[in-house]
């Protein structure tokens, strides 16, 4: 293959259309659910209906004399084998850990827990015999307040501890010698604000419901899992079930969605890997929507206490921050660490000199927490960009004139805040100054002013939002500090085919982010190849072996990293064997416009596929030369990478029905340099439309024996295309310094940014009605009530 | 059992079903159309949308006896037999109106028999036209896109070819009632 | 989730469902278009012993003129009804209503007479009924009979069917050149209605000669509004006028408090969205 001198167009920064859409609009993807093995048999799962209880009665025996089930069995039958279900972060030495099984043996302590299982012929047999199951149980009190739980005397969710407290966790600047004393702060302060906000509890709902097929037939066991974490879940499958880890092979199919919610090892999981030992034949068990919002993992639901310093010329002194954390009734995977996640981010983009932040965990008895998309940071960055609202009124500032007053200014990177984090690079003055432009703020401020002013009973508010977040997770160091379980590093391998096409294989495990697409741009720049000659590999053990997986907006910032030191890797490889081919030293030889050339010379050279190919035959090598161009890397992270952006939000609020409407959204964000702008502005809707349900939507609701009152679609209300406002987005573009091609994260930072832009946005239009906060979701009728407790219009 | 036929994406099918069977399982589990999928238990998501005789219903919320006789054209039959895909695939792929892509078959069926009854719809008619379908990863704003760019493609193609080969909804039953 | 096993019964014509219905009793069920009924299948809140569907009775579906009014088959669907220009012309309130109906999808299936038999307090259609005094044609054991729309809807999710009765149809009187509008308050576009009105309204010379209204879910069966009907009848068809009468709108309303809304808040919205739909309905502001 002779090289043109024209070098081919640049595939990173380009809006590709995604090589992953073409099995996904022509209904040929491969869902765990489409899963079809010989043998294969079905599995349904009796689910505890009460929040708290002893089991007193069970028998299974009944269940398997209806017609066409082959086994049945409870957690009393597996409670040697099953292990527990692990928790990779306690945050604590001292953290209290009760042991959770996958099935429930003698007690149940969340609505919706696994007690009992029926293997059948076919998935409707299995469902019907789970009512032949015999299941008695003795109540036990629930506990699902969580400040009545830390309460001397109250009940407890797991009667063999001796407290409802997981944990407690406390970051002090001062002791860490990264700034004041938040008391001291305080009492020299001229304005202090107290506030207390409640993130309410969130279901991510994924759209694809959890699924699992195992088959572990002979001593292999193999698992498809709708899961975000394949490689995490093959570790500790082998933990849990004792299976040697290279007998295990987890494939993550196609999957879709997870924000989080499929960052699990699931009860469902083990549950499915067990019935398939008992009956020796592959088994299926996919989730119905109703068991989903039961029992996959919920998200959020804390409460925050704030105390906010400062000068009457609005300059932040200090930040206390105590948060109550709800854990649901075990500890999930990273459940524990999900708040710590925002210890980080309180201090947001200001520079304040002095922060507290403390964090208790409570057990209560509901379903467990864990990640949802953002994970601890849309908590913080809600609770701070609503108090930083509070102070502007306070202190009499136009709530952006607040913000500026504080913020980090683009000359003062790269900035180590009072939270110990160096933050790498931004400009939130540009991103500001864009996102006024494209909302029309002043124009909107005139607005609202005359709306004031006439009295009409339709209000405009408008919100602001700077945001930042902390993604690309993690240096493994700063986790092993965290006592997180693992590291933070992602690999990547490619696999140079004779023909000079290329399989690459990612340890990021996606479930629609588009890595196949934005992978085979960063291959195609690097190594110079046509964008349709590379394959991207991931989600299954056996090809990609080592991975941690998609989650905390790392793909990109740290896999991608690994990918373009592959890359490198395969260039300094072929490098000798072009200069071999082409007949000159090895140091004349460079990489440049797509392919191998003579350093000096404009035209000729060699491709990497004519390397591949000499490597293949290695009929004519040089001396010493592997015959392989095959390259791997496994990165780790040296810090966290720091997106940021302005959100604002125009909102309308009927103030005789409390109805909100988001009449304009604007989004700019910076996540630095991008591989696909299409890409990246879809990452953005989907999180802002995310981050907008929080604060307008979404609630999980249990009622005062523990009930999920919200355990369909019909209560869990997820927006619609109806519900949503078209949002405009937009970018600045500061390079990450840190990363070879300038990216940032995005998967989480339109979740982080939204919230509060049109929650400060509602309070905002109801300031004249003396109205300073409305408890999330902003339902039409706490907005009406709002409205009615006020005090009535100033 | 109850003997039912259907014709499936152009392919006729006899077979002996349970009343009880959704209509979608009868695709998924017996002919073997795993493209279109189960999101929920309550017909909200509508990730299930195919059409029956032309008009877009929630496969989930319908029995396979009820269908008994009728036509189905699922995600899997909307393409040409060539493999040309329909302007609606077309135009979400190239507006990146998919993520994870869990709800793209209803909503691409949604999108199509929206566009069979309205040919020119605005944004709120697209965005109340699709209100059954739940999509978790878009934010919607590129489906609305790609449903307004289909659109275009769509009636473009009328006067060049003819009528669009788009099932179009039976039109009402202007039947006597003899009640 | 799969329903329970049922056996299942297709006639093909009204008097065989009613003798199925009739053997199977109290654990009979009619099946009309399903989107009410499936999902609870589904869930298995309901699992009758017998489904007896009504799609293969041809005679249930379609929309015509009868005598001064238009009878509207029972197993006509949502969409046929949007579509029919008889029902646009001659009870518009009905065309509005149906319009709000769920979705699309669920319109393509879904059936008047099977919203009206499932009388769900939040459904959209029984207020319209009760507004527009409609008459159930009813086929039973004991023969036919016609009762109105004030004495069909009993308790929640109950009506004055009995297990083998079949509705057939509904017969409307005709509102032509009536104004209409249904005011349906949702928190979001697949919420079901927290409070809904239809309301219609003649107007002559400025005044409004004659009003209808009836508000959905403001108790366990739609509720007529008879007093905001006698404050507007007469009375001139102006924003305050409409407003006085739209305050009476919580007489004789027993609104309930659940996940969605408490009854406060409910009867709030009953008198601000009674005002907007008559002041819709009669053109007005």
């Amino acid at each position: 293959m002779t090289l043109t001198a024209q070098p081919p167009a640049a595939e990173v920064g380009a809006a590709r259309k995604r090589k992953e859409d073409a099995r996904l609009i022509t209904g040929q993807t491969m869902w765990t659910e489409n899963v079809r093995l010989p043998g294969m048999l079905h599995m349904a799962i009796l689910r505890s209906p009460l929040a708290h209880a002893r089991i007193t009665h069970l028998d299974t025996a009944p269940a398997l004399r209806e017609p066409n089930v082959v086994a049945a069995f409870s957690g009393r039958d597996v409670a040697d084998v099953q292990g527990g279900l692990p928790c990779a972060w306690p945050v604590t030495a001292e953290l209290v850990m009760p042991v959770h099984p996958p099935l429930a043996v003698d007690e149940v302590r969340h609505s919706g827990e696994a007690v009992a299982v029926v293997v059948a012929r076919d998935r409707a047999s299995a469902v019907d015999a789970l009512g032949a199951i015999e299941v008695d149980y003795e109540s036990l009190p629930v506990v699902l307040d969580m400040e009545e739980a830390l309460a001397d005397g109250a009940a407890l969710v797991h009667t063999d501890q001796t407290t409802n407290r997981a944990y407690t966790w406390i970051f002090d600047s001062a002791q860490a010698g990264t700034g004041g004393a938040v008391d001291e702060a305080a009492a020299g302060a001229e304005v202090v604000i107290r506030r207390r906000y409640r993130q309410q509890r969130l279901i991510p709902a994924f759209m694809e419901p959890r699924s699992v097929v195992v088959d572990a037939t002979g001593d292999q066991l193999t698992m498809w899992s709708a899961t975000q974490i394949p490689h995490v879940l093959r570790f500790l499958l082998a933990v849990v079930t004792g299976t040697p880890e290279h007998r295990i092979r987890v494939i993550a199919p196609d999957v879709g969605g997870g924000f989080g919610g499929k960052l699990q090892v699931t009860p469902e999981e083990i549950i499915t890997y067990l019935a398939a030992k008992r009956v020796g034949r592959p088994v299926t068990y996919t989730e119905t929507r109703s068991d989903s919002l039961l029992s996959a993992h919920h998200g959020r639901d804390v409460i925050q206490d704030l105390e906010l310093s400062a000068r009457r010329d609005g300059t932040v002194l200090g930040l206390s921050v105590r948060l109550t954390a709800n854990m649901g009734a075990y500890l999930g995977l990273v459940g524990p660490g999900v708040p710590i996640l925002g210890a980080f981010m309180y201090n947001a983009i200001y520079k304040f000199p002095a922060y507290r932040f403390e964090c208790s965990g409570v057990f209560t008895n509901t379903t467990l927490t864990d990640a949802y998309r953002g994970a601890g940071r849309p908590e913080a960055t809600y609770a701070i960009e609503r108090i930083m609202d509070e102070l502007a009124v306070e202190v009499g500032l136009d709530p952006l004139e607040v913000r500026r007053r504080n913020w980090i200014t683009h000359e003062e990177f790269p900035f180590t805040t009072v939270a110990g984090l160096t933050y790498d690079s931004g400009n939130y003055e540009a991103a500001t100054d864009k996102a006024l432009r494209l909302l029309g703020y002043d124009e909107l401020r005139r607005e609202q002013a005359d709306r004031r002013a006439s009295g009409d009973p339709v209000q405009l508010g408008i919100g602001v939002s700077t945001y930042t977040e902390m993604c690309g997770l993690a240096p493994s160091r700063v986790l092993g500090s965290l006592r997180y379980g693992a590291g933070g590093w992602e690999s990547a391998s490619i696999r140079v085919l004779p023909t000079g096409k290329i399989e690459v294989v990612t340890g990021s495990s996606p479930h629609g982010q588009g890595h196949e697409t934005a992978w085979s741009q960063i291959v195609a720049d690097q190594l110079g190849v046509p964008f349709d000659d590379v394959e991207v590999l991931h989600g299954d053990t056996r090809s990609a072996y080592k991975g941690m997986d998609t989650y905390g907006s790392r793909s990109l910032a740290v896999g991608g990293f690994a990918l373009v030191n592959a890359c490198k890797k395969v260039i300094d490889k072929a490098k000798p064997v072009a200069a071999h081919l082409m007949e000159c030293d090895v140091s004349d030889v460079e990489f440049r416009d797509g392919g191998f050339r003579v350093r000096g010379t404009p035209d000729g050279g060699t491709s990497l596929a004519d390397c591949a190919l000499a490597v293949f035959a290695a009929h004519d090598l040089p001396e010493g030369i592997e015959p392989t161009l095959d390259a791997d890397e496994v990165y780790d992270p040296v810090n966290f990478s720091f997106p940021h952006g302005t959100h604002l939000c125009a909102v309308e609020v009927d103030t005789q029905t409390g109805q909100v409407s988001i009449r304009a959204y604007v989004a700019v964000d910076d996540v630095g340099r991008v591989v696909n702008p299409m890409i990246v502005e879809g990452q953005v809707h989907g999180g802002v439309a995310q981050g907008i349900a929080q604060a307008l939507f979404e609630e999980a609701v249990y009622d005062a024996d523990g009930n999920l009152l919200t355990g369909t679609f019909v209560d869990y209300t997820l927006p619609s295309a109806a519900d949503l406002p078209d949002i405009v987005s937009d970018r600045t573009e500061t390079p990450a310094p840190d990363h070879p091609l300038g990216a940032k994260g995005v998967g989480e930072a339109g979740t982080i940014a939204s919230t509060p832009a049109v929650v400060n946005a509602v309070v905002d239009a109801l300031r004249p009605y003396g109205v300073n906060d409305v408890p999330m979701p902003c339902t039409p009728e706490r907005v009406w009530q709002a409205i009615q407790n006020g005090g009535g219009r100033s | 059992m109850t003997r039912i036929q259907l014709n499936v994406d152009g392919v006729r099918y006899d077979d002996d079903v349970e009343p009880r069977t959704l209509l979608v399982h009868h695709l998924r589990d017996r002919i073997g159309k795993v493209g279109t999928v189960v999101g929920c238990d309550t017909s909200n998501c509508g990730a299930c949308t195919v059409l029956l005789d032309g008009a877009s219903v929630k496969s989930c919320s319908v029995l396979a006896v009820q269908a008994d006789g009728k036509s189905v054209t699922t995600i899997e039959g909307l393409a040409e037999p060539g493999g040309a895909l329909h302007p609606v695939q077309r135009a979400f792929h190239e507006r990146h109106a998919l993520q994870c892509g869990f709800c793209t078959p209803g909503m691409i069926m949604a999108s199509v028999s929206l566009l069979a009854d309205n040919p020119d719809p605005t944004d709120t008619e697209i965005r109340e036209g699709l209100e059954g379908n739940l999509c978790r990863c878009t934010g919607y704003q590129n489906i609305v896109r790609a449903v307004h760019d289909a659109a275009a493609v769509l009636r473009d193609a009328v006067p060049a070819a003819g009528p669009v080969e788009v099932p179009v909804q039976a039109a009402p039953a202007e039947r006597e009632v003899t009640v | 989730m799969i329903p329970a096993s049922f056996d299942y019964q297709r006639p093909s014509t009204v008097d065989e469902a009613v003798q199925v219905l009739s053997a199977a009793g109290e654990d009979g069920k009619v099946l009309a278009g399903g989107q009410s009924l499936i999902p609870m299948l589904r869930l298995r809140l309901s699992a009758p012993a017998t489904l007896v569907d009504l799609g293969g009775i041809a005679d249930l579906r379609g929309i015509r003129e009868d005598g001064d009014g238009l009878l509207i088959g029972a197993m006509t669907r949502h969409a046929d009804v949007l579509a029919n220009p008889l029902v646009e012309r001659y009870v518009p309130l009905l065309a509005r209503a149906t319009a709000t109906v769920a979705d699309r999808q669920v319109r393509h299936l879904g059936t008047i007479g099977g919203s009206l038999a499932h009388a769900d307090p939040a459904g959209d259609l029984p207020a319209v009924a009760l507004a527009l005094d409609a008459t159930m044609e009813i086929v039973g054991p004991g023969g036919r009979r016609s009762v109105a729309a004030g004495d069909f809807f009993v308790d929640y999710l109950t009506t004055a069917l009995g297990p083998a009765d079949v509705l057939v149809g509904v017969r409307f009187a005709r509102y032509e050149g009536w104004g209409s509008h249904y005011e349906k308050f949702q928190r979001m576009a697949q919420a079901w209605a927290l409070v809904g009105v239809a309301a219609t309204v003649r107007r002559e010379n400025g005044t409004i000669a004659a009003a209808r209204v009836a508000l959905t879910n403001m108790g366990p069966v739609p509720v007529r509004a008879r007093a905001v009907e006698e404050a507007l009848t007469g009375a001139a068809s102006t924003a305050d006028a409409i407003a006085a009468a739209a305050g009476l709108a919580g007489e004789g309303t027993r609104p309930t408090s659940d996940v969605t809304a408490s009854a406060q808040y409910r009867a709030h919205l009953a008198t601000v969205l009674t005002g907007r739909a008559v002041s819709a309905a009669a053109g007005v502001g």
